[in-house]
């Protein structure tokens, strides 16, 4: 937790004048009973009302004093406290953004957002909680101890005494309940889960007729929760009794021997009620301080989550050497793409034409036992379609993952146009990419702002265009704004199929050498699939398309099938081909089609 | 504040992004019914009236004892300040009376010591009151739940309704208890510091009062009406913030296939930007209240101080009420800032049981009837009659529907996605009720079938599969309680997802995480057919999903389901040709309606809906009649 404070570095300074200002804050709260005790032992023992007066006028002063300090030391706080949030926020949200699939896959969307959001929050609370509180405390504590030490040593034996008893209560405390809080944490989270599961599975549990056992499970959770809540707080419940306890006796405890003292005429009454007013105020700091156990645990799994994201180190980078050229001659060029016979060679056919190809590529995702993908090898050409297919965790999402670099290969390449995908800039790379992802993703904002997400610079004829090809034109203007419609977060008030014509569309403005679209047409019905097939065939004529698809009408057209079966190429070639040779994709057509149609 | 608005007012008014708990909730907020609501609450606390009771007095009794006793302890403080005077002024045998003192000191420890003794009892029976309390609110929401019709958990998300069972109840859970005895400790305090200091002195009383009271109040109100502002816009652009992480986070993939990455982060930096503008300045001058109000307390310190020194100078008080009057002036603000708090806490208690008793208060599933019957051995023959029905009073989207369903038969339903195919599920098992018509499985009408018992003669394999963070054999056994292992293996096996069960780590035993992450969607759906054929059911339904599920595992499942289907009358939400072929009767729905019905032939020669979409499917894409949008 304490590692993340390292961001306050730009604001040093002004901590290190809060630390002061907390200071002469602290100093003036214990200095004002020392007044109040020369009132006692000089005013009133000789009768002095103008003394009296003058030193109601000083400790007046120093109360504004004291309370001028703290109102510039928690403007100071509350400028670092919310600065380091948003320095935190800053840092985290852009290392995310950097981040690679896998490792965003490995926290989780919700996850990720909560630890960009709620976790920084709370940090920043508990960053001006000890700015404001902690801070004051000790000082309270060293001032307090000082100001009791120069009135009368001896009795401040009783302090020094009675500090570390308390210290050691809250912290036996602290120790016992620190553990119950993170176990309630836990139940809570537990119990959540339990009534989300049921909420999400409401048809299923009721139409299994498990409504019983549900309660059962909720109420076994509901009562531990309990159990343990009503553990922890009767605890703590006793922890603030003793505290005050202890403060009481020290002060009776101070009253007897100061009135031994007073009697034997080392010390003044004055001085003893200012005595009295010091322990409090060395207690109540302390007991502030003991605020930290309930604040100091929820911040460090808060911290813990935010460092775990930020020692996240994203793994696919740019090649060190890498400088935005591409094609310059320094690049190695691989073997070329033998496909039909014919080989295309030399830089001048491959440059910029955006054939794609497989070299015995092997990939697995951490810590799986088996490759996802292995061994698969494959050219897609430009101006043809490739058509992926095959079965669940077949490996086909991931195989067309791994263009746009989301995934490193673990072994073999994959490179467009000959070179290496791993050697050029991943902005490079992905610039020569439509990408068409499974599930529609738009962002708030109007329709154009979306298609121009592609490519920025669209003009309204190729946004028009685009919409147009993507069968998406008839929808978007039937709309009273047309283009400027609002699509809400998340493209909520669009139907599915309307959002995947959309993403379609914004891959389509980009006029990328390479289309890769992931099983982007299955909430779309049949026809206007049939429709879109037919017009994307027209306007992607001259690039690489590759597809992963499910329906026939789709696959049949394409000029190359690669058929994948548990992550290797069971065969390719056309639908006729695949037909007679592979028996996996007769299975898989089969499945679809009733068998007059496969004649 | 009607019982009418109140009825009204159901699940209107959810604060914006109720339930994700990523939107803080606003400052302070309202309850529609403050006073109804109350009294609700207060009579969930009943069957604790005793130990309530107790607690009033023991708060009364620790907190009565505690104002006491700087009163006591200034005699103390006088007795030594008159023994020293006297030594001073030389008067001979003067000096302190140590058993006096001796003697006060003892009262005052057996006065904290009971004091405090009293304390720890009052919030160790409230912790048991609250918590108690709390748990029965919980429980009694989650039976509740299992009451309601289907109808509310399609009307409310689920965020919603979750954070009324956790967000909701966690604010009264964490604040009842120390805000009720807070309260009691507040007003005792307040009221014995007042009668303490009359007694000492009305004239300081009326000195430290008329400083301490109007700044006081003054202050609260100006700083809180001027950082109420920079709140409310910290809390906006903190929603505009969680939007964009959110929104970016969903989309990651796009924004790097895009190379957006850059954009997404400047555009955060603009928002995060506005964000601290706003959040150190509320942070700011709320913060301030504090200080001010210590600096406030030091001026009422400083009257005391003089007032009473010139007081003591001529006799008129003692030293030791003076010193007294110090430590009550002290602690004169601290309840009143409490129940400033504490005001706004019980607001926010009563807006979150406001929420909560609303839940409680939906209409139930009509409880099945007294007589209700049971099936002992179903058929499957199912029947519906004339059945209308609408989700709404308004719109009709069955009408006057009559089929007859013979032991083994296949419906097939078709139509484009969003069609409403779910609708016939709803109504079949009874998790919707119809408007008029019939419904009879082997001649009984389900309204006369217990209801746990009518679902039970049911199978269901839904798209959207449902599996709880379990092992896989307690996923597969949900639909059969007590099915030994060899049963369950055999399910898995006939449902082929006893292979890919037998790969993972801990086969059988693989705990499924939360998000069921850990296997694919199609994996989830060869578990939910394993679960239908272990639980053996008379009437299945199926959704033949494809959108997540695809090609050569589909082969798996249609084998599976094929198998499953064997013998049993089932309903399928039908993608595949061959099913549509082969059913008996075909449903054909558009926009959430059944539009045609009958076998394929029959549809075909109809020339209707069916036949378009049937003739698109693989006729290209140059037909120019109507496509059906998905809606």
């Amino acid at each position: 937790m304490f590692r993340l404070f390292k961001l306050l570095k730009p604001y040093a300074l002004s901590v290190a004048a809060v630390f002061i200002l907390v200071f002469f804050q602290s100093f003036s709260e214990v200095y004002l009973p020392n007044l109040m005790s020369d009132i006692v032992d000089v005013g009133i023992v000789n009768g002095d009302t103008a003394y009296i007066l003058r030193m109601g006028g000083r400790m007046l002063m120093v109360a504004t004093i004291g309370t001028g300090c703290a109102v510039l030391a928690r403007y100071l706080s509350a400028k670092i406290g919310v600065g380091f949030g948003k320095i935190l926020r800053s840092n985290v949200f852009s290392h995310v953004e950097s981040f690679s699939l896998q490792e965003f896959d490995r926290f989780g969307t919700s996850s990720l957002i909560t630890r960009t959001t709620n976790d920084i929050t709370q940090m920043q609370q508990v960053t001006l909680t000890m700015l404001r509180m902690m801070l004051r405390a000790p000082m309270m504590c060293i001032g307090g101890i000082i100001m009791a030490v120069s009135k009368d040593a001896k009795l401040s034996l009783v302090i020094i005494i009675a500090m570390p008893i308390l210290v050691v209560l809250i912290y036996v405390f602290g120790r016992i309940s620190m553990p119950l809080f993170k176990a309630i944490q836990e139940k809570i989270d537990r119990l959540n889960l339990v009534l989300r599961e049921v909420l999400t599975g409401i048809r299923v549990v009721r139409a299994f007729n498990r409504v019983d056992y549900e309660k059962e499970r909720f109420d076994e959770a509901n009562l531990d929760l309990t159990g343990t809540t009503i553990k922890a707080n009767k605890l703590m419940a006793a922890l603030m009794p003793a505290m005050m306890l202890i403060l009481n006796f020290t002060i009776i405890i101070i009253i007897w021997f100061g009135g031994i003292r007073i009697d034997n005429g080392y010390m003044q009454v004055g001085d003893l009620m200012a005595f009295i007013q010091y322990v409090t105020l060395i207690m109540f700091s302390l007991i502030m301080l003991s605020m930290l156990f309930v604040m100091i645990p929820r911040a460090a799994v808060s911290a813990g989550r935010i460092n775990e994201v930020l020692d996240t180190s994203c793994q696919p980078k740019d090649a060190e050497q890498v400088d935005g050229a591409v094609n310059d001659s320094g690049y190695s060029r691989k073997s070329p793409c033998p496909v039909g016979g014919e080989q295309i060679s030399g830089a001048a056919n491959a440059e910029d034409k955006g054939l794609v190809e497989f070299k015995d590529v092997t990939f697995s995702y951490p810590g799986a036992e088996k490759p996802v993908l292995s061994g698969i090898s494959f050219c897609a050409m430009p101006g043809e379609i490739t058509a992926i297919i095959g079965g669940i965790g077949s490996g086909k999402s991931t195989l067309i993952n791994l263009i746009p670099r989301f995934f490193d290969v673990d072994s073999g390449s994959i490179s467009i146009d000959n070179v290496d995908i791993r050697e050029m800039p991943q902005e490079e790379l992905r610039s020569r990419i439509g990408y068409v992802s499974q599930r529609a993703v738009l962002f708030s904002g109007s329709i154009a702002e979306n298609i121009r997400y592609g490519r920025e610079d669209a003009s309204d004829e190729e946004v028009r265009g685009a919409l147009e090809t993507a069968q998406a034109a008839e929808f978007v203007f039937s709309m009273p704004e047309g283009l400027d419609a609002v699509i809400a977060q998340g493209g909520t008030n669009l139907s599915g199929g309307q959002k995947q014509r959309l993403s379609i569309a914004r891959a389509l403005v980009r006029r990328p050498l390479i289309y890769v679209f992931d099983d982007c047409f299955s909430a779309l019905d049949y026809k206007t699939d049939a429709r879109l097939c037919a017009a994307l065939k027209k306007e992607t004529s001259g690039s690489t398309v590759i597809i992963v698809a499910q329906r026939v009408s789709t696959v049949m057209g394409a000029d190359q099938i690669i058929v994948l079966d548990d992550g290797r190429v069971a065969g390719a070639g056309r639908h006729k081909e695949l037909l007679d040779s592979c028996s996996v994709y007769r299975e898989i057509m089969s499945s679809q089609l009733s068998l007059e149609e496969l004649a | 504040m009607n019982a009418e608005q109140k009825e009204k007012g159901h699940f209107r008014a959810m604060r914006p992004g109720g339930g994700h708990g990523r939107f803080k909730r606003a400052p302070v907020e309202k309850a529609k019914d403050f006073k109804g609501t109350l009294k609700r609450l207060l009579n969930f606390l009943k069957p604790h009236q005793f130990k309530l009771f107790a607690v009033l007095v023991l708060a009364a009794l620790s907190t009565a004892f505690s104002v006491m006793s700087p009163k006591i302890m200034g005699k103390a403080t006088t007795e030594l300040f008159e023994g020293m005077m006297a030594k001073y002024k030389g008067i001979p045998g003067a000096g302190v009376d140590f058993n006096y003192i001796a003697h006060i000191l003892f009262v005052l420890g057996a006065l904290y010591l009971i004091s405090a003794i009293f304390r720890y009892l009052q919030q160790y029976i409230m912790v048991d009151v609250a918590q108690n309390t709390v748990f029965r609110m919980r429980s009694q929401i989650n039976d509740k739940l299992s009451r309601l019709p289907l109808k509310f958990f399609d009307a409310h998300t689920h965020g919603e309704i979750l954070s009324r069972v956790t967000n909701d109840v966690d604010t009264i859970s964490s604040t009842l208890g120390e805000s009720f005895t807070q309260l009691v400790t507040a007003v005792v305090t307040l009221v014995g510091i007042v009668v303490m200091m009359l007694l000492i002195s009305p004239l300081m009383t009326l000195l430290v009062c008329f400083v301490v009271f109007p700044l006081s109040l003054i202050l609260i109100k100006f700083i809180t009406s001027r950082s109420q502002k920079y709140f409310v816009q910290q809390q906006r652009v903190l929603g505009e913030l969680n939007g964009h992480v959110e929104e970016m986070y969903t989309g990651h993939r796009i924004v790097k296939a895009f190379g957006r990455e850059e954009r997404s982060i400047s555009e955060f930096n603009d928002i995060n930007e506005d964000l601290y503008d706003a959040g150190w300045r509320a942070q700011f001058i709320s913060g301030i209240i504090m200080p001010l109000m210590n600096l406030i307390n030091n001026i009422g310190y400083v009257v005391v101080c003089v007032v009473g020194g010139i007081y003591v100078m001529k006799r008129a008080i003692t030293i030791g009420d003076v010193q007294a009057f110090i430590q009550y002036s002290k602690q004169f603000t601290r309840p009143i800032s409490q129940t400033a708090s504490i005001a706004n806490i019980l607001q926010a208690i009563i807006a979150s049981a406001e929420r909560v008793f609303e839940v409680l208060d939906e209409p139930e599933e009509m409880p099945d009837s007294a007589d209700a019957k049971v099936i002992e051995f179903p058929r499957g023959d199912v029947r519906l009659q004339n059945v209308k029905f609408g989700y709404t009073e308004d719109v009709t989207v069955i009408d006057n529907m009559s089929i007859d369903v013979k032991k083994g038969q296949t419906i097939a339903i078709v139509g484009p996605t969003g069609a409403g195919k779910t609708t016939l599920v709803n109504l079949l098992m009874r998790f919707y009720e119809i408007d008029a018509g019939k419904i009879t499985i082997d001649g009984m009408d389900i309204k006369e079938i217990k209801r746990g018992e009518l679902r039970s003669i049911f199978g269901m394999v839904l798209q959207d599969t449902w599996l709880f963070n379990g092992t896989i054999k307690e996923n597969i056994a949900y639909g059969c309680e007590g099915a030994t292992d060899e049963e369950i293996v055999r399910a898995a096996k006939a449902a082929h997802a006893d292979h890919f069960i037998r790969t993972l780590p801990d086969g059988y035993d693989t705990i499924l995480n939360e998000e069921a992450s850990n296997i694919s969607q199609g994996q989830k759906q060869l578990l939910t057919i394993a679960r239908a054929i272990l639980a053996d059911p008379a009437i299945l339904i199926l959704d033949e999903a494809t959108s997540s599920v695809d090609t050569r595992t589909e082969v798996l499942i249609q084998k599976a389901m094929t198998r499953l289907m064997k013998g049993r009358t089932s309903f399928v939400i039908a993608h595949r040709l061959s099913t549509i072929h082969e059913a008996d009767i075909i449903l054909v729905m558009h926009n959430g309606s059944v539009i045609e019905k009958g076998t394929h032939a029959e549809l075909l020669e109809e020339g209707g809906f069916y036949a378009d979409l049937y003739y698109s499917q693989f006729a290209g894409g140059d037909s120019d009649t109507q496509a059906a949008t998905a809606t």
